[in-house]
């Protein structure tokens, strides 16, 4: 399903799933009982002369699994990080699946969370990582994790409240380009996802009503003489028809889900649009706040007074400054105008760099993202194929059986 | 006038009611028809008639044999119902067909017949068909009013239905030995208008009609005492058969429901490729083809779900109508074996005059065994059109759905070979799930 990049490090050494899911019960935060899933993480190192050896492995839960995410989305902002399958089934196509303990949806998840340790392993950069390492391999450790992503996530809560007020002033284009682009695709994404659920739906009513012929038919077989064998044999074809569906869309809910992940990765691509927002502003304020001070320096010196400033007013309500006090106001301004040029040019660096490393990930998360959804386009016609030649089998079946009647 | 059997061999009684034989008798004026046909009078087996029958020279139900193979060679009459047109008038508003008539019969003046007829004259036909040879199974009508609500009667579709339903009807008759030699039935396609209308004004008075109708009710209600068993076991099959086509008639009409909502759906589903591809560049192609190929299906739906509407759900339609008209000849058997049996009490009891009794139920006892075997030939022949109209319907149903799969495949088969270019050498490599 997943195009993986075998060729990063972490990939070439271990293997990595996600093998099965268990409940358990426990006691939540509130001290109250309540049942979760938990999931099992196999690594095996790839070694030939190791095959037969029991893996290592350890249980998460799903909220675990968040947090790493979020550990990961905050140490690496030019990242576009995979996203997490669903915390709660929404676009079903049948209201059965929309229980967090249906099996099915257990299992879906249980692929979904594999994919998305294999995608962060097989990135470039996030495959590196130590506490991505961890997160597989120790148990004991995990609240380490638990800690760092509580600081790290409480340091991203403080910026994304910035987010809310700020506005770029010159914000690099393609970025906005970008940002356009991921609301786009999650418009069109949910959408084409509501319909397909609609029409998985109406096609299960079409399938299983058939399943109707196979009862009269075989009720009526019996009253007949000649028709009779033909009808019971044309009943079975029937109710087979009618059973093929569930396979049908079993499988195109996997193409659904291939879908959905690019509708949560959008997500993460404004994210790290917001992050190139911010990066920017922060630059901006800096080189706004040194334009101030190199403006302030000017009137020192010059003894104009261009702009209202309270100093302006107050010098003039309680007399002028002496010759030492504006020399040690000089001097003040100095040292801050260089720390502020300091400051613009570590911020500039900064933000060239994000930019330059959000690029080079965009670039290669819009390679991957061609690469999958042609994948995933080729499968759901596959699939249709599939379906076609079912159909034409049954009722190949079924129009022999009207033959002898 | 036309004349009963009844009156042929006994002149001397006058008011009778209409006997249930089969075929009515031509006017004895024209002899010169009987000629042409009585060379053919020999009898095939399961034979109704009677050896006083055989005889009598009005009789034209002679040369109307009830052959088994009932080829398109032996088929002298091509009917066809078409052009429905609407009619204004200050009282109503209504839809006339064109019959049109091809025959080599001699007893028809002309071989081409060119007439219109509305509903109201096929409901008539069969009327009179059914009270000439009340044991013989006629094809249904379709209704004379749809209870479904929201069907205008003058729409499109529910035209065409019921002309096809027509024209199946005066086929049916056309092809059925007995039913084509009926006077009424050459009238219905060879008279114009106004002539149609004098001639439905003759034959039994309403009074007689009324008369027969209590005397059916008097003998349903004191019922038939020894039905032969064949009849009671073709009863429990047309019960039978009467719940499961219903069933299937439900069951089909549910189909072409849930097609219809698929289809719709579907319809919406197509474009949403289209609108996603506006927003990729490398994926634009590819998702334009997927569009493509989803409403190339939807047309396909399209045609397939017609096709279940105007071959299926008629045919399944007229056979719960045909096993109404099924029960209705059965009781009418039993109404005539019941009349025989009450007659022939009555002559172990009532103090009546004896002879003449004795003669009424002579004639009864024929007419009971008549109808019976009328029936019995009927229904061996019923059954074989039934088993080979729901053959073929189903038989095209599964022909139609083949082709429906045939067709989308193809479409889906197309644009994955459009695909299939550089992709297939990753597809192979990383097919590992």
């Amino acid at each position: 399903m997943v195009e993986i990049e075998k060729g990063t490090s972490l990939l070439r050494k271990m293997e990595i799933s996600v093998a099965e899911a268990e409940k358990r019960t426990g006691k939540n935060t509130v001290n109250m009982q309540e049942i979760y899933t938990v999931y099992l993480i196999e690594t095996r190192p790839v070694d030939a002369l190791t095959e037969g050896i029991t893996p290592d492995s350890l249980w998460r839960r799903y909220s675990e699994f968040e947090l790493l995410r979020n550990y990961l989305l905050v140490t690496y902002p030019f990242v576009v990080v995979a996203p997490l399958p669903e915390k709660r089934a929404e676009i079903v196509w049948h209201k059965l699946s929309a229980d967090n303990m249906d099996p099915d949806f257990v299992e879906r998840r249980r692929v979904g969370l594999e994919n998305f340790l294999l995608r962060v392993a097989s990135h470039p950069v996030l495959c590196n990582d130590n506490i991505f390492y961890i997160f597989l391999t120790e148990v004991r450790n995990h609240l380490l994790i638990f800690n760092l992503s509580v600081f790290f996530l409480q340091a991203d809560s403080r910026l994304k409240a910035v987010n809310a007020a700020f506005r770029v002033k010159n914000p690099d284009g393609r970025f906005t380009e970008l940002k356009h682009y991921s609301d786009e695709l999650q418009t069109v994404l949910s959408q084409l996802l509501r319909v397909r659920a609609r029409v998985a739906d109406r096609l299960y009513g079409v399938y299983k009503v058939h399943g109707n012929y196979g009862r009269v038919f075989s009720e009526w077989s019996a009253i007949e003489k000649e028709m009779g064998d033909g009808l019971q044999s044309a009943g079975h074809h029937m109710d087979a028809y009618a059973a093929s569906v569930d396979d049908i869309l079993e499988e195109e809910e996997h193409y659904a889900d291939q879908l959905k992940e690019y509708l949560f990765y959008t997500d993460a691509l404004r994210a790290v649009c917001r992050k190139h927002e911010l990066t920017q502003f922060e630059l901006e304020m800096v080189a706004l706040d040194l334009a101030c001070k190199k403006q302030q320096k000017e009137e020192l010196v010059t003894g104009t007074v261009r702009t209202f400033s309270l100093k302006g007013m107050t010098s003039k309500l309680f007399g002028q400054e002496t010759a030492e006090q504006r020399e040690a106001k000089l001097q003040v301004l100095e040292q801050q105008l260089e720390e502020g040029e300091e400051a613009v040019k570590e911020k500039n660096t900064e933000s060239d760099e994000f930019v330059k490393t959000a690029w080079v990930d965009i670039e290669r998360f819009k390679d991957q993202k061609d690469r999958d959804l042609k994948e995933a386009l080729i499968s759901y016609a596959v699939m249709q194929i599939s379906m076609c030649k079912k159909g034409i089998q049954v009722w190949t079946n079924a129009k022999e059986c009207f033959n002898k009647m | 006038m036309s004349r009963t059997i009844d009156d042929v061999v006994s002149p001397t009684q006058t008011n009778t009611i209409p006997a249930d034989i089969s075929g009515q008798m031509l006017d004895l004026d024209e002899d010169d028809d009987f000629e042409v046909f009585s060379k053919d009078s020999t009898l095939a087996d399961g034979s109704m008639f009677n050896a006083s029958m055989q005889t009598s020279p009005g009789s034209m139900v002679n040369q109307c044999k009830f052959e088994e193979d009932e080829d398109g060679d032996s088929k002298d009459i091509f009917i066809t119902v078409d052009n429905p047109e609407s009619h204004v008038t200050a009282i109503e508003t209504f839809i006339t067909y064109r019959v049109l008539t091809k025959t080599t019969r001699s007893e028809f003046d002309n071989s081409e017949y060119e007439v219109r007829r509305r509903y109201q004259d096929f409901h008539w036909l069969k009327g009179k068909l059914e009270e000439a040879h009340s044991t013989l199974i006629v094809h249904p009508l379709p209704e004379k009013f749809v209870v479904k609500g929201m069907v205008e009667r003058f729409n499109g579709d529910f035209i065409e239905t019921r002309r096809k339903a027509l024209h199946k009807f005066l086929n049916r008759i056309a092809d059925h030995p007995i039913l084509s030699c009926s006077e009424d039935f050459k009238v219905f396609l060879s008279a114009q208008a106004w002539e149609l209308t004098t001639y439905k004004k003759q034959g039994p008075g309403f009074l007689s009609r009324m008369g027969e109708t209590v005397r059916a009710v008097a003998n349903s209600v004191r019922g038939v005492k020894n039905r032969p068993e064949e009849f009671t076991a073709i009863q429990e099959y047309v019960e039978d058969f009467s719940n499961k086509i219903s069933s299937l008639d439900k069951v089909t009409q549910r189909i072409v429901k849930e097609q219809k909502e698929y289809l719709e759906e579907l319809k919406e589903y197509g474009p949403t490729y289209t609108l996603w591809s506006g927003s990729e560049e490398e994926l634009a192609e590819q998702l334009k083809g997927v569009a493509g190929c989803i409403e190339r299906c939807c047309q396909e739906t399209e045609e397939q779900v017609g096709h279940l509407s105007d071959t299926l759900v008629p045919v399944l339609h007229e056979y719960v109508l045909c096993a109404e008209t099924l029960k209705a000849v059965l009781r009418r058997r039993d109404n005539i074996q019941a009349e025989f049996e009450a007659k022939n009490e009555a002559l172990a009891t009532k103090k009546v005059d004896r002879d003449a009794l004795k003669v009424e139920i002579d004639k009864l006892e024929d007419r009971v065994e008549w109808a019976n075997n009328a029936l019995k030939g009927d229904w061996v022949r019923w059954q074989r059109s039934m088993r080979g109209d729901l053959k073929s319907a189903f038989l095209s149903t599964a022909e139609k759905n083949v082709d429906y799969y045939e067709k989308c495949l193809a479409v889906w088969e197309t644009f994955l070979l459009s695909q299939r270019t550089e992709p297939s050498e990753e597809t192979d490599r990383d097919n590992t799930s």
